[in-house]
């Protein structure tokens, strides 16, 4: 069924259909939506589940931890400092191999403070055993809820499904809404092998000392590995069932491109339409979405990239004094391929700083400059930049 | 006196990396001794989840979870609602120290106690951090040493007295609040009991000697729980439907000398500072109506 929905009611309406059994989550904007449109369904009857009215974030995802432990589906929803918050529990509960489903409302971080979008939060606990996936628009934030519950029980690990603050959050769009008996022959019910039970008492969190800890981190790092082609498995038998499938990554125009762009998130959707107005001056520009950041694809990504003579890497996020994680990552995927583009790193649209069209030209003819003339030059560079404030 | 009926089963099993003379051990002992097996049980990071859980070691009959320092409270609440929804009748209980409980655990337990959740919460209080080697809590009481109220020229140990954690739950209106001892188990089983039979949030705050962090000889841990109790340092009660009534009161009260006497953590004490705690416990008795005898 069709629906105009919010970012924020698609991931409820997935939480929804996924039949979650403990829902746990505290107001934060731009998230809030997500927390009151499931209180309503639960209120209302439509979904037959636990709501806990948790007094933070962190015991929100504590209350996930004990929920999926003892056998429950368990989702959450949070955003920027929530997140943080959360940060220390994102550990306990991959460490633990719990398949909670969180979305993200990408918000910017304190201080200063702003409730307004970018992409600090979550690539700030990337390195937290979550799998994170990253939305252009709200028929993708629905669908990889749905996704992430079935790969999370396959893999035993918790999964992050990420999409920007307001630019989708809170902006409605026509999404494709499946029927329940659809959606529950995709996702089955979760009957985990190992749970807390008096029948078959088991202790979870143990202490693990140096002669377990780092084999406990191999297996854990193994199976996110396992994440990757497990993801793809799980897109491939949505597809074939809802007719719609996004990979790991989406390639847009980039078969004979010189120039690529490199998103995640909302901006794809701005950056398409930026690719066309180029190719219709005849120029060689395409895009890469990146949809799945962790497990990070590096062998698929340098093989998309390969061809391309500047690679320009647009991200909302800063690693202070070096540059943005993402570029980071992309770099590190080429460091032993031989064939390489150049590498760009373009970090804008900070704490809500509107991202126009105008930006990304700018982009792609810094981009471009260093494609025909061999050289990078600077690779870090702030687009968007009032450079009458930092005088 | 007479009717202390407990299983011969073990829960929680021998071979733990406990001190010797530990009595959070043989709190947690004793309360899964009166839980029986059908239980959860979700631990606090501390002493007893270090010494209890060495990979793949564990001393736990029953299952059992640990998340972090601060939350048990918190994964107590997902482990009661996982199970309403998976139509299993369990009452999970939560352990955590004073630490884990009066402070960095505190606003978990409230919004936990708050919601109302089914489950027993049992603080296993042995005035510090004894875990991380001796720092002081905010249970730990007025004078006492510890590694961060060292004793020097110009201070003298802990200059706060002790925070009262059950009042602070009782301000919840939760069901049953309890305070207990391992000196008295009879007392200590039979609340334990009687929390399991009753829905709700229930707390029960147990006053557990240290050999190691309050400097005295092992072999004296029940000696020493019993004079706290005695003396009236540690007063055993219970609140129900905001009722208060004293479960033990001792024959004779004796002198809180005798109790402080037996720690090097109390040591340095003058008789003036002694009188000093000695009246502060004249009227926390005098206020639950225990008298000198």
């Amino acid at each position: 069924m069709r629906r105009v929905l919010n970012g924020n009611e698609a991931a409820a309406m997935a939480a929804k259909l996924a039949r979650v059994q403990v829902i746990s989550a505290y107001p934060i904007t731009p998230q809030t939506v997500v927390v009151e449109t499931l209180a309503k369904f639960v209120a209302d009857g439509e979904l037959d589940a636990e709501f806990v009215k948790v007094e933070s974030e962190h015991s929100a995802l504590s209350v996930c931890l004990g929920a999926s432990a003892t056998g429950a589906r368990a989702f959450t929803a949070t955003s920027s400092q929530g997140l943080m918050l959360m940060s220390e529990i994102l550990y306990v509960v991959s460490g633990m191999r719990l398949p909670i489903v969180m979305t993200n409302a990408n918000r910017s971080l304190s201080a200063p403070l702003s409730i307004w979008n970018d992409q600090q939060d979550s690539m700030a606990v990337r390195d937290s055993g979550w799998v994170q996936l990253y939305c252009e628009n709200n028929q993708e934030i629905l669908d990889s809820v749905l996704q992430a519950f079935r790969l999370a029980e396959q893999v035993f690990l918790p999964v992050m499904v990420c999409y920007d603050g307001y630019i989708l959050s809170h902006t409605v769009e026509p999404v494709d809404v499946p029927e329940q008996d659809e959606v529950d022959s995709f996702l089955p019910p979760y009957s985990p092998k190992f749970k807390l039970d008096p029948e078959h008492p088991i202790t979870m969190g143990a202490v693990g000392v140096p002669e377990v800890y780092q084999e406990f981190r191999y297996q854990q790092h193994e199976a996110t590995e396992l994440a990757k082609k497990k993801l793809v498995e799980v897109d491939e038998e949505f597809g074939k069932r809802f007719g719609r499938k996004y990979g790991m990554m989406e390639e847009y125009r980039t078969d004979d491109a010189d120039i690529i762009l490199l998103t995640m998130g909302s901006l794809a959707g701005t950056i398409k339409e930026v690719v066309d107005r180029w190719r219709g001056r005849g120029e060689k520009v395409g895009l890469v979405k990146l949809r799945l950041y962790r497990p990070f694809p590096a062998e698929e990504l340098a093989e998309v990239l390969m061809g391309a003579k500047a690679v320009g890497v647009v991200e909302k996020d800063i690693s202070m004094g070096w540059v943005g994680a993402l570029y980071t990552d992309v770099v590190a995927a080429f460091a032993n391929v031989k064939r390489r583009p150049l590498f760009l790193d373009f970090v804008m649209g900070l704490g809500g700083r509107d991202v126009k069209f105008s930006d990304l030209d700018e982009v792609i003819e810094i981009t471009s400059g260093a494609a025909s003339s061999g050289e990078v030059g600077k690779v870090l560079h702030w687009i968007g930049l009032d450079v009458e404030k930092v005088r | 006196m007479g009717g202390l009926e407990l299983k011969e089963e073990e829960f929680f099993a021998q071979g733990h990396r406990a001190c010797a003379g530990c009595a959070e051990a043989l709190a947690i002992r004793l309360a899964l001794k009166a839980t029986g097996k059908n239980v959860i049980v979700a631990e606090a990071t501390g002493c007893m989840e270090v010494v209890s859980t060495p990979y793949p070691q564990t001393a736990w009959k029953v299952p059992w979870i640990h998340g972090a320092f601060e939350n048990a409270a918190a994964i107590a609440s997902g482990i009661e609602v996982a199970l309403k929804v998976l139509g299993k009748d369990i009452k999970p209980v939560a352990f955590a120290g004073d630490g884990g409980t009066a402070d960095i655990g505190l606003q978990a337990l409230s919004g936990a106690l708050e919601r109302g959740h089914n489950f027993l919460y049992i603080c296993l209080d042995n005035e510090a951090y004894m875990n991380t080697g001796i720092q002081r809590s905010g249970t730990t009481p007025f004078t006492a040493w510890t590694t961060t109220t060292p004793v020097g020229r110009v201070k003298r140990g802990e200059d706060r007295s002790k925070k009262d954690m059950p009042a602070i739950v009782a301000a919840h209106h939760v069901p049953y609040v309890a305070t207990a001892s391992v000196g008295y188990p009879w007392d200590y089983v039979e609340k334990v009991k009687k929390a399991m039979e009753i829905n709700g949030p229930c707390y029960i705050h147990v006053h557990c000697p240290c050999p190691t962090g309050w400097r005295y000889d092992p072999k004296l841990t029940i000696k020493l729980a019993r004079l706290a109790v005695d003396t009236g340092a540690w007063i055993l009660y219970e609140m129900e439907g905001g009722k208060i009534r004293v479960t033990f009161k001792p024959e004779k009260r004796r002198p809180v000398r005798e109790y402080l006497k037996l720690q090097g953590r109390f040591a340095h004490l003058s008789e003036t500072e002694i009188d000093e705690i000695q009246r502060e416990v004249d009227s926390n008795c005098r206020k639950l109506g225990i008298g000198w005898y």
